[in-house]
């Protein structure tokens, strides 16, 4: 290829020749507008550029958005431009460069918003996401009142379905979680325990607190980075999809069809994992009780049995249906409120995570508060 | 480098996914400076065509060669290499959401040019003001119309000056004054830009007006049917599922309908 050459002659005191020869393209790194501009600043007195391109081998945009700067420049300096000879192709791209056919909207800059404002705009923000979610959880009653009723319009496969995914596909992950919580929780006990010859103690420490607090949180957290999630994604995907408007617009209310199946199946299922991961958790610290503390295996559940009460175990799967319903509520209500792009659906996912996290959380010391209170 | 040779020679491709069949034995050639229309049925498996001539799903058999060089058997650095000089407009445009227009645009220049910001900045502006959208560059693909988002995307497919053009069914979702637009910037496209375009289509309006060369695949043989220049197809052929499909299932070509498709094809 030859090298893209940009040469000037001064043919006239008042008029400048510019000749483009060589082969311009984006490869041989062509030369740029501003060049010309700097030969124009040392010869004030010119009025007129002669552009000749006769001697081009090839081109590509570069040549194009050279003309365009040269053209831009000359204007700016009040200097008249005489293109000779351009490729065909090169004038007619040039035509519809400059033919613009939507009306020139610039997309007006952010102004800098003071703090204040800025203050007072995520309180309120703030109070309308409160809004929102009242809103989204009154259409939950009102489809669950429908529900009680009968005429709730959901499928029996689709609340199966979600039933299989969040329950049985879940059991390996809560498996191994809560066996290793078991095993943690008995090996820090042990510890301490060893010091004051109580080791017996560690059934009763594991047992607790896995059954009370434990199992239903953890189950609760896997829950919601695995469903919680999904819904979240799927939801949002359909929305994007304009899925959930096809549902609207044939009279099937979204709430019933799409959140309903998703809450019953979390609703019921988590109280079932928590129950499963209370016995993993047990399963942990007898392991460690057993190589690590001389307990026998017959010692560490009669120990257990005695210290767990049958109160706790209802507390746990209380906690657990209620963290259940957040998560779903929360997935669900992500994925409903989601905006229409692939970036919207990942922020959607997002959000339900954190939202479910923080609610069961919070929803955990309520809970804990109110059992304090009622002494249960 | 001359219009009129060779360009990109298909050779009896065969595509499949798994055990199924879709496409079986395809040969043509598409010569430099074509627009080259691959027309069928929906379900026909044009699309997958399209797929399997620009690097996404290899063939079960046959070739697809670009200047005598075959895309499926070359290493990888070079079938990049070969990749970079199409452009694809996608069906549904396939901007990325996340970044705004002139990064859409910006986003091949900056991975495979050694262009400074400045010089990407001014490609990325002649891009969109070719397709009529200067001033929209800080827009994000949510904020503008689907017509827009289309033209954005062929921008898009302009930006490293592509040999090839492809286009997956270039007015699917337009208004027919849209449409027409952009028939008519694909033709000024491809005759100042001196390249080869392949637009796989059913607009009947569009394959009249742009195209000057076409295969017919067929959705029941899964092959080419009928070849050559769409024009001529509606008058010379003999097969009569191409003249369904080029008279919009009337079957017959009388002598008034022949000569309208055939004005509203010829350029003025």
């Amino acid at each position: 290829m030859d090298p893209a050459v940009l040469a000037f002659a001064q043919t006239d005191p008042d008029a400048l020749a510019v000749i483009l020869s060589g082969d311009w393209r984006r490869a041989n790194s062509p030369p740029e507008a501003g060049a010309v501009e700097e030969r124009l600043a040392n010869s004030p007195q010119v009025r007129r550029i002669v552009l000749s391109t006769e001697n081009l081998t090839g081109w590509d945009s570069m040549l194009l958005t050279f003309l365009i700067g040269v053209r831009s420049l000359a204007s700016r300096n009040n200097v008249t431009v005489h293109e000779m000879n351009l490729p065909e192709g090169v004038k007619r791209l040039l035509a519809l460069a400059s033919a613009t056919r939507e009306r020139t909207l610039v997309k007006p800059t952010a102004p800098r918003v003071p703090i204040v404002e800025r203050v007072g705009e995520s309180a309120l923000a703030f109070w309308r996401s409160l809004l929102e979610t009242t809103d989204f959880l009154g259409h939950i009653l009102v489809a669950l009142v429908r529900l009680v009723r009968g005429t709730a319009a959901f499928r029996r496969s689709d609340l199966l379905l979600v039933v299989q995914q969040c329950g049985a596909q879940a059991l390996p992950i809560v498996s191994l979680i809560s066996v290793l919580i078991g095993l943690i929780l008995a090996f820090i006990a042990a510890i301490q325990l060893k010091l004051f010859g109580a080791e017996i103690y560690v059934a009763g420490i594991v047992g607790i607190g896995m059954v009370r607090a434990l199992a239903p949180i953890m189950t609760a957290i896997i829950l919601a980075g695995r469903t919680g999630a999904s819904f979240a994604a799927q939801l949002g995907t359909m929305q994007v999809n304009e899925e959930i408007d096809a549902l609207r617009t044939l009279g099937i209310s979204p709430m019933e069809f799409l959140v309903l199946p998703r809450m019953l199946a979390l609703f019921l299922m988590m109280p079932l994992l928590c129950l499963y991961a209370d016995l993993m958790g047990v399963l942990g610290g007898l392991a460690i009780g057993a190589s690590m503390l001389d307990l026998t295996v017959m010692q560490y559940c009669t120990q257990t049995r005695e210290s767990v009460q049958l109160n706790d175990v209802w507390v746990g799967l209380v906690s657990a249906a209620v963290f259940g319903v957040l998560v779903a509520v929360s997935g669900c209500m992500r994925g409903m409120q989601c905006g229409r792009s692939a970036a919207a659906v990942g922020d959607a996912t997002t959000s339900a995570v954190v939202t479910s996290i923080v609610s069961i959380v919070v929803a955990m010391a309520v809970i804990t508060a109110v059992c304090h209170v009622l002494t249960v | 480098m001359n219009p009129g040779e060779p360009h990109v020679t298909v050779q009896d491709l065969t595509v499949a996914y798994g055990d199924t069949v879709i496409l079986r034995d395809l040969t043509f050639t598409i010569n430099r400076g074509d627009i080259f229309i691959i027309m069928g049925a929906s379900g026909g498996g044009k699309s997958t065509l399209l797929r399997s001539m620009v690097g996404l799903l290899p063939p079960a058999a046959g070739q697809v060669l670009y200047d005598g060089l075959s895309l499926w058997s070359m290493d990888p650095e070079e079938q990049s290499r070969v990749l970079r000089r199409f452009g694809i407009l996608y069906q549904s445009g396939a901007l990325w959401s996340s970044l705004t227009l002139a990064e859409n645009i910006a986003l091949p220049l900056e991975q495979y040019t050694t262009l400074i910001p400045r010089q990407i900045k001014d490609l990325v502006c002649l891009k969109l003001s070719l397709v009529g959208l200067s001033g929209f560059e800080d827009y994000f693909p949510s904020e503008i119309s689907g017509g827009m988002r289309k033209r954005a995307a062929l921008a898009r497919a302009m930006a490293l000056d592509p040999d090839v053009l492809f286009f997956d069914e270039p007015s699917a979702g337009l208004d027919p004054i849209s449409a027409h637009l952009l028939d008519e910037l694909i033709l000024e496209l491809r005759d100042s830009l001196r390249a080869t375009v392949v637009v796989v289509t059913h607009e009947l309006a569009s394959i009249f007006a742009i195209g000057n060369n076409s295969v017919f695949i067929d959705a029941d043989t899964r092959t080419i049917t009928a070849a050559g220049d769409p024009r001529t197809l509606l008058t010379d052929s003999r097969d009569p599922k191409v003249i369904s499909f080029l008279t919009r299932g009337a079957g017959i070509v009388d002598k008034a309908q022949k000569r309208t498709s055939l004005d509203r094809g010829a350029r003025p």
